[in-house]
């Protein structure tokens, strides 16, 4: 029997997540990122004999917020269990984990994906220690081969809380948007610098395909080394396709970690699961059970911020000239909404605010590498710019160029339009020496604009453009070109 | 013997501060002891005069300011070799640990030694406090004053041993089965296990976190309570640690026992390889209660035959996740070998560090806490401990403390029991159902048995109730008054 057989996606994902707390889960060694290696340690991060760990109280506040956000079920009585098994990165080789009785769990988060709302379930939150970080050191630089290896002994002991989705995404477009919203919504509750650039937000994918209409789940692949939003998609994208070849060819997959490498675009084998890793988990002795009373429960729900999804929403009804995904490109940073609405209250026209903030300040950002907090930028800049731009004072280009520097300088609008010398010329006697000019320099495409070429006109508008350094107004320009031509 | 450090913890205190004696004679005392003896006893892995000598310095300096001093001021301490301290070579007996200089102190010494106490040096012990008799410490065995010939018992027996010797005035252990009560006991001296989470466990090198104690050895019921004054009280480092500030355990302990309530465990006295002169002793300290107007009855805990068995589950369960970190990457032994990676690097390192005991109970924990197992092995030991706790709550509902023999007999000779492991279990068989319930117990001395060796009286107490396990052993104490002292003391004298 032959025919098109359609396949689906099936795709859980696993997000670990480093929490923003001053020290770490279980001593009091300063948490951050980028220390000199091995000076954030005390003999219980590293695992010392008689040391014992105290629990971090603000890391389970944050995880129970967490939990709270992803509308889970807060658990009234959950434990610490050991996870052992032998690792140099581990100083105790074993790690503080929990494993039956989670903090939190049966969550769901709502994303959205081609302006309809898919709800992806929690299987659980649980609160959990990192480990060190090895570097595999001499000839080759990867673990076969290396010399030697470094410990870096700073991340051991941070607080790490794992989110764990059920299999509910069915595209790597879903599983993106999932990592996107659970992003947004972690960065709303700072509890988290969620870089994952920088580890402090990690995600592994478990990805499997069957034929459409099958209860039964395809062969389960871990995806992992998914570092950006982009890794995962790509990643997913690859495996599907992989998965979706091998089951048409009859190939027999197999149950695997793959490993994704962003330069080759390719996942390759990591270990097979066929052997499973006893981790003899145990509840932990040191520690006693958390047991968080109801009435601090309702403090940190009471303590809650606008999450992203509720803020979409609050977007789209308020400035109702928003697209959805405008709304929803602001709704993911709390800082970009932020921004937006102050400077909206300033004066700015939403639309205008919004297409600048979601494109030429994203841009920005992205090329400078910082974030629009670390900038100069405020939204006095956005009004003003608005007001510049809609009374023709300004052009596009120059606009890109005054924010550019005022992202850079924090210098009024004002000045630096003066400064610059951005302003647009609209005044006609001033324009029409130089369009005189360009025509005279530019017989070729004022021929064609005579001969009824209308597009011509563009190249010409470009060399006024370039003779008054932009400070034309082009549709003056454009005008006065055409009277003159027409003449 | 009339050698200052033969003398109790509150008469040289006394001694201290009306000026007959110096911080510094009472340590030269006691080290000069242990010039005379450690070769034979093998009690120390490591002295420690110049830092003894320096202590006591500072407590007569403070003495001649004038002014109060804390209670364990200027007394010599020894302290079991699992007890971290900042700078002195900490091993916990074992091979594994050879080099190890702690970066820290554990939370009991460092109080003790902000209060000025002299520390003499760290004792030998059963390689990682696993063991009854000392003799699975990688550094050789401990000898009992006593007799020569027999083992101290296990594992706090160096701390023991040095207490009855003189070495030392007193000495903090560990209990994690019985290794305070039951070498108190074959070594003539007060062993006392405080309830779980009293004294910090900060700094104790885990051998099995839930059943750890930090105990201590005295020659005194009084000074028992001395010293757990001042470790005792909430540690901020330990998370199992009591709520409870410091108190004052002294405080109410010559009330006497008229009107107590004493439950008599009386199927581990009639217990089939029990001693005839251990029975004895301890019976007769059973009818000295009676006579001093305690009410005294039979007891049952009907679980605790199971004790044992729930204790070689759990404690070695532990123990395999605990001794995982000993692996040759941070600090202690490294055998690398021909290893050509890290796993082969921490299997020589733990091959080559650990002695055999260990290795026994870290397999067996392995083993009892893997996939498949766990509910038969780990799980349901912890379904007996649960059952033990309840026996002893419902007996002290009807007792105000419970007592028994600690051992169920004196000292035993060395390499008697070595090729028998489970004859050696069966020494803590009487001690390890107060570790599973957590509740504290007290080992003293209560008479000789035929064989010329110590016989010790357990009683055992409510959770948090030191106070009446302390009121009940000195009111026994002051009636018996035991004076016993090993012979080899003797000898010292005649010589």
């Amino acid at each position: 029997m032959t025919g098109i057989v359609a396949y689906e996606t099936v795709i859980g994902l696993e997000c670990h997540v480093e929490l923003a707390t001053q020290t770490k889960m279980f001593c009091g060694c300063r948490n951050e990122f980028g220390a000199p290696a091995n000076t954030n340690v005390c003999p219980v991060c590293l695992g010392h004999p008689g040391t014992l760990p105290v629990p971090n109280e603000k890391a389970i506040e944050y995880t129970i917020k967490i939990g709270l956000a992803l509308d889970c079920r807060i658990a009234p009585h959950s434990l610490f269990h050991r996870k052992n098994y032998f690792y140099p990165d581990m100083p105790k080789n074993f790690q503080i984990s929990q494993y039956d009785l989670p903090l939190c769990v049966d969550g769901h988060l709502d994303v959205q994906v081609d302006g309809r709302t898919r709800r992806v379930g929690i299987t659980r939150v649980h609160l959990e220690e990192d480990t060190g970080k090895t570097t595999h050191a001499g000839a080759t630089g990867r673990i076969a081969g290396a010399d030697y290896a470094l410990e870096d002994y700073n991340r051991a002991g941070v607080p790490l809380v794992e989110v764990v989705s059920e299999p509910d995404m069915r595209s790597a477009e879903e599983a993106r948007a999932y990592l996107i919203e659970l992003r947004a919504t972690l960065e709303a509750l700072g509890v988290s610098d969620v870089r994952m650039e920088e580890g402090s937000l990690r995600c592994d994918a478990n990805v499997s395909v069957r034929p459409v209409g099958h209860a039964d789940l395809g062969t389960k692949v871990e995806v992992k080394n998914l570092n950006s939003v982009r890794s995962l998609y790509r990643a997913l994208r690859y495996e599907e396709e992989r998965h979706r070849a091998a089951l048409e060819a009859g190939e027999k997959l197999i149950q695997e970690t793959r490993h994704w490498d962003e330069n080759r675009g390719v996942t390759t084998h990591g270990r097979s699961k066929e052997y499973a890793f006893d981790y003899r988990y145990f509840p932990e002795p040191d520690l006693s059970p958390i047991e968080p009373d109801g009435e601090w429960i309702d403090q940190l729900r009471a303590e809650l911020p606008e999450l992203p999804a509720a803020k979409r929403g609050r977007l789209s009804a308020r400035y109702g000239t928003l697209t959805i995904d405008q709304a929803g490109r602001l709704a993911v940073s709390p800082v970009l909404a932020g921004f937006f609405e102050e400077a909206v209250a300033l004066g700015t026209t939403p639309m205008y605010a919004a297409n600048v903030l979601t494109q030429d300040v994203a841009a920005l950002i992205n090329e400078l590498g910082t974030t629009l907090d670390e900038g100069e930028l405020r939204p006095q800049h956005q009004r003003d710019l608005d007001r510049l731009v809609s009374e023709g004072s300004l052009s596009s280009t120059a606009a890109k160029a005054a924010l550019a520097e005022a992202f850079a300088t924090g210098a009024s609008i004002e000045e630096i339009v003066e400064a610059k010398g951005l302003r647009q010329v609209s005044d006609t006697g001033a324009l029409e020496a130089v369009i005189d000019e360009v025509i005279a320099e530019n017989p070729g495409p004022a021929g064609q604009f005579r001969s009824g070429k209308e597009g011509a006109i563009n190249a010409l508008v470009g060399q006024v453009m370039k003779k008054t350094r932009g400070s034309a107004n082009p549709s003056v320009a454009a005008d006065l070109l055409r009277r003159r031509l027409s003449a | 013997m009339s050698e200052l450090c033969d003398l109790g913890a509150h008469e040289l205190a006394r001694r201290l501060r009306q000026g007959e004696a110096s911080a510094a004679d009472v340590a030269e005392s006691a080290l000069r002891r242990v010039g005379e003896l450690d070769e034979r006893l093998h009690t120390f892995l490591r002295v420690t005069p110049d830092l003894a000598r320096l202590e006591a310095a500072r407590v007569d300096e403070r003495l001649a300011a004038g002014g109060e001093l804390p209670a364990v001021a200027g007394i010599p301490l020894a302290l079991k070799d699992v007890l971290t301290t900042k700078g002195v070579r900490t091993t916990a007996g074992s091979k594994i640990l050879e080099p190890y200089v702690p970066p820290y102190d554990c939370t009991p010494w460092s109080r003790l030694e902000a209060a000025g106490a002299v520390l003499v040096g760290k004792t030998n012990c059963d390689e990682f406090a696993m063991g009854s008799s000392n003799e699975n410490s990688a550094y050789g065995p401990v000898r009992n004053p006593w007799n020569l010939d027999t083992v101290p018992g296990g594992s706090s027996g160096g701390s023991a041993a040095a207490v009855a010797a003189g070495e030392a005035v007193w000495a903090l252990g560990t209990d994690t089965g019985g290794s305070v009560r039951q070498p108190a006991s074959l070594c003539g001296v007060v062993g006392l296990k405080p309830t779980y989470g009293r004294v910090s466990r900060y700094g104790l090198i885990a051998f099995a976190s839930s059943l750890d104690h930090v105990g201590t050895f005295t020659r005194d019921v009084r000074d028992a309570a001395t010293l757990l004054s001042a470790i005792a009280g909430h540690d901020p480092m330990d998370a199992t640690s009591l709520p409870d500030p410091p108190a004052d355990f002294t405080e109410g302990m010559d009330a006497g026992v008229r009107g107590l309530r004493v439950g008599v465990v009386e199927d581990w006295l009639s217990m089939e390889g029990i001693q005839p002169g251990v029975a004895a002793a301890v019976r007769s300290t059973i009818d000295r209660m009676d006579a001093l107007g305690a009410s005294v009855e039979t007891a049952s805990l009907p679980h605790a035959d199971y004790a044992l068995s729930a204790y070689y589950l759990i404690a070695p369960a532990e123990c395999s996740s605990n001794l995982a970190r000993f692996d040759g990457v941070r600090y202690g032994l490294r055998v690398d070998g021909e290893a050509v990676d890290v796993a082969e690097m921490n299997a020589r390192t733990r091959g080559a560090g650990f002695g055999d005991e260990v290795k026994r109970r870290i397999m067996l924990g392995t083993y009892s806490l893997s996939a498949g197992y766990y509910d038969a092995y780990y799980g349901q030991a912890q379904k007996v401990r649960t059952l033990v706790i309840r026996d002893y709550q419902a007996a002290f509902e009807r007792f105000d403390v419970l007592v028994a023999p600690t051992s169920p007999t004196t000292a035993f000779r060395l390499g008697e029991r070595t090729e028998d492991p489970l004859a050696m279990y069966l020494s803590d068989i009487f001690t390890i159902p107060s570790n599973l319930s957590g509740t504290p117990a007290i080992s003293i001395p209560c008479g000789l048995a035929p064989d010329g060796l110590p016989v010790g009286f357990q009683v055992m107490g409510r959770l948090g109730d030191e106070a009446t396990v302390l009121r009940a052993a000195y009111a026994l104490e002051q009636d018996l008054g035991f004076a016993a002292q090993p012979p080899l003391l003797g000898d010292l004298v005649h010589r």
